[in-house]
C-alpha cells in the first residue's frame, strides 16, 4: 500500500524520517492526479512546478536537519478560493480567470510553515455558491463513487480529490455545508470549525458571517490534523478567536463513554431515508460505545434555511461588488464606466452568482432591509438561542449531513430551490458560528456513501472530533474513500485501499 | 423680497494624522508617487480583510472628547456603492451607532453649534479624469491613485446651528484649531486634510421649520465655503420669493464661475444599502484607551483663548487684540506670549510681536526659546534696541537660538555706550551749528534731521529713542545755562 493512502500523521514521519523523500511522494500524487484529471476534474490548476519547488525545499530542510513540521511532505490540495502567491485564484469565475494573487492566505501560508506541500488549486460552484460543483464556469467535477454523479459543493473539488485518493488532504470553505455536504457525497470527512478557529484572510469572500475553512481528510483523525495546523489566532483577520489553536488529535481515541448526544429529530422527515437512517444508526452506535442519546426537536432549526438565503446574498451582494472590471480580473470595456461595471459582470457571473447578488441587493435596498435582512437577523438570533438551549443538555447533536446522497448531474439545475434545500442541515451550524463534522456512516440502496454530521457547542472542537472518531471507528466497510474513478453504469463503487473497519458494535447500514 | 434667514448644518471629513490607514499597515502619507502606499487590504483584494487601526480609535476619541461628545461602544457599516476610486466599492463607514455623539463647538464669539456625530471611515482613492476638460462623462480615460484610499477620516456633523456666511467660516476655522490642538490632524485644507460640505436651507426670519436643503460640495477653503453658503442662500430665496420651490440636491460649487450647479436630485440619490460591515468586530474602548485618549488631550482653542485674555488684563482689554490672539493661537506661539509675560515683558508687547514678526516666520517659530523671546522684548523695551532691531534679531534667534544680547551684538547692534552717543552728539553740533541753534529756539522740526546725523555717525548703532532723548538732555541743559 501507498504511503498516500495510510494515515496524514504517518506519512509526515517517513518524510521527517528520511524513508520516503517529499519529492517522491509529491510525484506519486502528480501521477494519480494525472491520470483521473479528465474523468474527475477537480482540478483548475495543478501547481507543477511550485509543488515541486516545495517539496524540494521540505527535503532540503530535512537534509539540513530542520524539521519541515508535521505535515511535511503531505500534499495538500486547496480550494480555488484561497489565495495562493503566484498561482491563479479564480473562484471558478470567469470574473477572476486569469487573477494571481499577489499574497498568500493565512491558512496556506501556514500549511507551507508546516511543511505541507500544495499541490493545486480545487475546483468549486463559481464564488462557492452552490451544492454541486456545476456553477463552476469551467466544468463540473465528476464524483469518483459514481462519474454521472455529482461530488456535491460547493467544494467538490476538494471533497473528490481526497475521495480518490489524489491527495490525502484538503481545504475548502463552508459556509452554508460546503464542506460537509461534500465529504457525504464523496464518503470523506469534512470539518467546518466554529467561527473565527482559522483564519479568512486570504480566503475569497462569499458571506464573511458565515465563511470558514476547514479540511477533508479520509479519516477523522487526517482532518483534525489538518485543522490543527491551519487553526490560531491571526491578527489579520479581526473575526479571528485571539485563543491558541486546540489540541485536537490526541484525545480522538478517548471514546464517547457518559456523554450526552442529542439527535436533531427535525431533520429526519426532511430528508431521504438513507440520510434519516444513517443518523438513527449512528446515534445507536454511541449509546452502543456508552454514551447517554436522545432525540430532540429543535424546530428553530427550519429557520436555518430561509435564513441563510437572505442573509448570505446580502452579504454576497457586497462582498462581490469589487469585481467591477477597473482593477483587475476581467474587464469588457465600454463608452462608460458604468457601462464597463455593467458588461464585466454580466460577462464575467454565472446565472446562480447574479441571482444571489440581486437577491442580496433586494434584501438591503431602503424600505425592505427591516422585513428581509433584519428579519433573517432576528431568526439567526432565535437559531442561536435554541442551539444554546440545547447544549445546555447535550455535549453533541448528531444529524443528518445531507437530505439525499450525491444525486446526479442536471438533477437539481434546473429549480434553485431545490438545489438549496441542499444545504437543510448544514445551514443551521454556519448560522451559529458553531462546529460541525460530516463523517461517512452508510452507504445507500447505490452504494453511494451517506455521511452523518455531529455538531457542537463553539470551540467544541475536541467532543466533536472524539464523537466523529468513534462513529468512524464502527462504521460499515466501504463507506468512505479512496474510490477508484466508477462510470456510472457501475453503479455500486467499492472502497479502495483504504475501506473502512468493520463495525464491532452496531453499525447497522442504512438501506435507501 | 421677503426676510430670510439662512440656517446651515457643516459635514467636515478629517484626515486623521496617523502613522498607518485605517485597515492596514501602509504608510498615511500625502504626496508619495501613485500607488505606491498599498497593499491587498487597501486595494481591496480578494481574500483581503481589515484590521483596525487603534491609533485612529484614539486620535477619533480625542476628537469626540474635545468637541464634548458622548464616546460610546460603536460599529462600522458597509456603504456600498460602485466607483471606481473605491476599491471594494463600498466604504467602511460608521452609521447608526457612531463613536462620538452629541458634542457642542464653542465659537470666539461665545455662539454654540451642536455636534450631531463625529464618525469614522475609511477615505476613498482620488480619480484623475484625462482629457474631455477632466468631466467624468466626457473623459477618455481616468487614472486611479489609492494611495489615499483606506486613509482614516472622522467626519464630524453639525447641528443646523449656524446661521450666516461669516459663522460657518468661524466655525470651520475654530474647529479646524481644535483638530490641530488635538493632534488629530494637520488641518490642511489645501492637501484635502480637511473637506467641507455644506447643508443649506433657508426659512423665513424667525420661523422655527427648516427649509429643503441642498448639499454644497466642493468647498475648497474658507472662502469657498463662505462665498458658496451666501451664493446658495441668494439662489435658495430667489426661487421662494418667484414662487417656485427648492428641491432636496446636492450641488457642486463652482468656484470660478461662482455659482453651485446640480449633481442630483433626491430621487437619483444613491441607496448606500448600508449593513453591519461582517468583518469587523464591535469597538468597545477600554478604560486605558480612554484614558490614553483623554490625557493625550492638550489646551483646547477656547482656553488658550482664555488665558491669553486673561494676561492681557481680561475679555474687555483684549476685545480689541482678537485678531491678534487668533493669529498667536493658530500658530500655538501662546505658550511663548505668556511665557514672555510671566518673565516680565508687557503681553500686549509680547502679544504684538509674537502675532506680527514671529507669525511672519511661520510654524518654526515654535522653536524659540521664551526666555530669549521674553530677554528680547526687554531688550526692546529698555531702549537698549530699536524696533528695528529687534525685528532684525528675531529671525535668527527663531533660527539658531541664543542669547539676545549676543546676537543683537554680533549684528552690531550692542548697545552705544553714554560717552561714545554724547562724543557723537558734540561731533553733530559742531557741524551743524545753525541746525543745532534752531533746535534749542524751539524748533521741532529739525529734531529728525540732528538724530538722523547721529544715527549715521554711530552708523545705525544707536537706538532711535536715546538718541531723541539724549539730544532733548542736551538742550534742557543748553537753555537751562
Ligand atoms: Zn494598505
Amino acid at each position: 500500500m501507498s504511503l498516500l493512502d495510510g494515515g496524514v500523521a504517518e506519512l509526515a514521519a517517513a518524510v521527517r524520517s528520511r524513508q520516503v523523500s517529499a519529492a517522491e511522494v509529491l510525484e506519486e500524487a502528480l501521477a494519480r492526479i494525472e491520470e483521473a484529471e479528465t474523468e474527475l476534474h477537480c482540478f483548475n490548476t495543478v501547481m507543477l512546478e511550485a509543488a515541486r519547488a516545495q517539496a524540494e525545499a521540505v527535503d532540503g530542510a530535512i537534509a539540513a536537519g530542520r524539521d519541515p513540521g508535521q505535515l511535511a511532505g503531505v500534499p495538500v490540495a486547496l480550494k480555488d478560493n484561497m489565495c495562493t502567491r503566484g498561482t491563479p485564484t479564480t473562484c471558478s469565475s470567469k470574473i477572476l480567470q486569469n487573477w494571481v494573487p499577489p499574497y498568500d492566505g493565512t491558512v496556506v501560508r501556514r500549511l507551507a510553515e508546516a511543511g505541507a506541500v500544495a499541490v493545486g488549486k480545487t475546483n468549486l460552484d463559481e464564488f462557492a455558491m452552490g451544492s454541486s460543483t456545476e456553477n463552476s464556469a469551467f466544468g463540473p467535477t465528476r464524483n469518483p463513487w459514481d462519474l454521472g454523479r455529482v461530488p456535491g459543493g460547493s467544494s467538490g473539488g476538494s471533497a473528490a480529490a481526497v475521495a480518490a485518493g489524489l491527495v490525502p488532504l484538503s481545504f475548502g470553505s463552508d459556509t452554508g455545508g460546503s464542506i460537509r455536504q461534500p465529504a457525504s457525497f464523496c464518503g470523506v470527512v469534512g470539518v467546518k470549525p466554529t467561527y473565527g478557529l482559522v483564519s479568512r484572510y486570504g480566503l475569497v469572500a462569499f458571506a464573511s458571517s458565515l465563511d470558514q475553512i476547514g479540511s477533508f481528510g479520509a479519516t477523522v483523525a487526517d482532518a483534525a490534523l489538518a485543522l490543527e495546523v491551519a487553526a490560531g489566532h491571526d491578527p489579520l483577520d479581526s473575526t479571528s478567536l485571539d485563543l491558541p489553536a486546540p489540541r485536537l488529535v490526541e484525545a480522538l481515541g478517548e471514546g464517547v463513554e457518559g456523554l450526552r448526544v442529542g439527535v436533531v429529530d427535525d431533520f429526519l422527515a426532511e430528508v431521504a431515508p438513507s440520510c434519516s437512517l444513517a443518523a438513527v444508526a449512528a446515534a445507536e452506535a454511541l449509546a452502543a460505545a456508552g454514551a447517554s442519546c436522545e432525540n430532540v426537536s429543535i424546530p428553530e432549526m427550519l429557520l436555518g434555511l430561509p435564513a441563510y438565503y437572505i442573509i448570505a446574498p446580502a452579504e454576497a451582494s457586497s462582498n462581490l461588488a469589487r469585481y467591477d472590471g477597473v482593477r483587475y480580473g476581467l474587464r469588457v470595456d465600454g463608452p462608460d464606466v458604468e457601462t464597463m461595471n455593467a458588461r464585466t459582470r454580466a460577462a464575467g457571473f454565472g446565472a446562480e452568482v447574479r441571482r444571489r447578488i440581486m437577491i442580496g441587493t433586494y434584501a438591503l435596498s431602503a424600505g425592505y432591509y427591516d422585513a428581509y435582512y433584519g428579519q433573517a437577523q432576528r431568526a439567526r438570533t432565535i437559531l442561536i438561542r435554541a442551539f444554546d438551549a440545547a447544549y445546555e443538555r447535550f455535549d453533541v447533536l448528531v444529524a443528518p449531513s445531507t437530505p439525499s446522497s450525491a444525486f446526479a448531474f442536471g438533477a437539481k439545475t434546473e429549480d434553485p430551490i431545490e438545489m438549496y434545500m441542499s444545504d437543510l442541515c448544514t445551514i443551521p451550524s454556519n448560522l451559529s458560528g458553531h462546529p460541525a463534522v460530516s463523517v461517512p456512516f452508510a452507504l445507500d440502496s447505490d452504494g453511494l456513501p451517506v455521511g452523518v454530521q455531529v455538531l457542537a457547542p463553539a470551540l467544541g472542537e475536541p467532543v466533536m472530533l472524539r464523537v466523529a472518531a468513534a462513529l468512524e471507528a464502527v462504521a460499515p466497510p466501504g463507506v468512505r474513500g479512496p474510490v477508484r474513478p466508477a462510470a456510472s453504469s457501475s453503479a455500486v463503487a467499492t472502497g479502495g485501499g483504504g475501506g473502512g473497519r468493520a463495525g464491532e458494535g452496531g453499525g447497522e447500514v442504512a438501506g435507501g | 423680497m421677503a426676510e430670510y434667514e439662512t440656517v446651515v448644518g457643516l459635514e467636515v471629513h478629517c484626515e486623521l494624522s496617523t502613522r498607518t490607514k485605517l485597515f492596514c499597515g501602509c504608510a498615511n502619507a500625502f504626496g508619495a508617487e501613485p500607488n505606491t502606499n498599498v497593499c491587498p487590504v487597501c486595494l481591496g483584494l480578494p481574500g483581503s480583510l481589515p484590521v483596525l487601526n487603534e491609533q485612529a480609535v484614539e486620535l477619533a476619541m480625542r476628537i469626540g472628547e474635545a468637541l464634548h461628545c458622548e464616546i460610546r461602544p460603536s460599529i462600522f457599516h458597509r456603504k456600498n456603492y460602485f466607483y471606481p476610486d473605491m476599491p471594494k466599492d463600498y466604504q467602511i463607514s460608521q452609521y447608526d451607532e457612531p463613536i462620538n455623539v452629541d458634542g457642542l463647538l464653542e465659537l470666539p464669539d461665545g455662539s454654540r453649534v451642536g455636534i450631531v456625530r463625529a464618525h469614522m471611515e475609511e477615505d476613498t482613492g482620488k480619480t484623475t479624469h484625462v482629457g474631455g476638460g477632466g468631466r467624468i462623462h466626457e473623459a477618455g480615460h481616468s487614472l486611479v491613485d489609492y494611495n489615499r484610499a483606506g486613509v482614516p477620516l472622522v467626519e464630524i456633523v453639525s447641528a443646523p446651528d449656524i446661521t450666516s456666511a461669516a459663522q460657518a467660516r468661524a466655525y470651520v476655522a475654530e474647529l479646524r484649531a481644535i483638530l490641530v490642538a488635538t493632534g488629530a490632524s494637520d488641518g490642511r485644507m489645501e492637501e484635502g486634510s480637511l473637506r467641507v460640505d455644506a447643508n443649506v436651507s433657508i426659512r423665513r426670519a424667525g420661523s422655527d421649520e427648516l427649509g429643503t436643503r441642498c448639499e454644497v460640495k466642493n468647498l475648497n477653503s474658507l472662502r469657498s465655503l463662505g462665498r458658496a453658503i451666501e451664493h446658495e442662500a441668494d439662489r435658495q430665496a430667489s426661487l421662494v420669493d418667484s414662487g417656485e420651490r427648492v428641491t432636496q440636491e446636492t450641488r457642486h460649487w463652482d468656484e470660478n464661475a461662482s455659482r453651485t450647479h446640480s449633481l442630483r436630485s433626491k430621487e437619483e440619490a444613491y441607496d448606500y444599502r448600508y449593513f453591519p460591515e461582517p468583518d469587523l468586530v464591535p469597538l468597545v474602548p477600554d478604560e486605558a484607551l480612554r484614558q490614553r485618549a483623554s490625557s493625550a488631550l492638550g489646551l483646547m482653542p477656547a482656553a488658550r483663548r482664555a488665558r491669553l485674555q486673561a494676561a492681557l488684563g481680561g475679555a474687555e482689554h483684549a476685545r480689541a487684540l482678537m485678531d491678534q490672539i487668533g493669529t498667536v493661537i493658530e500658530l500655538s506661539l501662546d505658550d511663548l506670549v505668556l511665557a514672555a509675560s510671566a518673565g516680565g515683558a508687557d503681553p500686549k508687547h509680547a502679544l504684538n510681536r509674537a502675532a506680527n514678526e514671529l507669525a511672519s516666520q511661520g510654524e518654526r517659530a515654535r522653536a524659540l526659546d521664551p526666555v530669549s523671546f521674553a530677554s528680547l522684548l526687554a531688550l526692546e523695551s529698555s531702549g537698549t534696541l530699536s524696533a528695528t532691531q529687534v525685528k532684525a534679531v528675531l529671525p535668527e534667534l527663531v533660527e539658531h537660538g541664543g542669547d539676545p544680547a549676543e546676537v543683537a551684538r554680533r549684528h552690531g547692534f550692542e548697545q552705544l555706550g553714554t560717552e561714545e552717543l554724547e562724543s557723537a552728539i558734540d561731533g553733530v553740533i559742531s557741524a551743524s551749528p545753525t541746525e543745532w541753534e534752531r533746535y534749542v529756539s524751539g524748533d521741532a522740526r529739525i529734531a529728525g534731521f540732528l538724530a538722523g546725523q547721529v544715527m549715521k555717525a554711530t552708523r545705525g548703532r544707536a537706538n532711535g529713542k536715546v538718541v531723541a532723548e539724549a539730544l532733548a538732555a542736551r538742550r534742557a541743559g543748553v537753555s537751562a545755562r
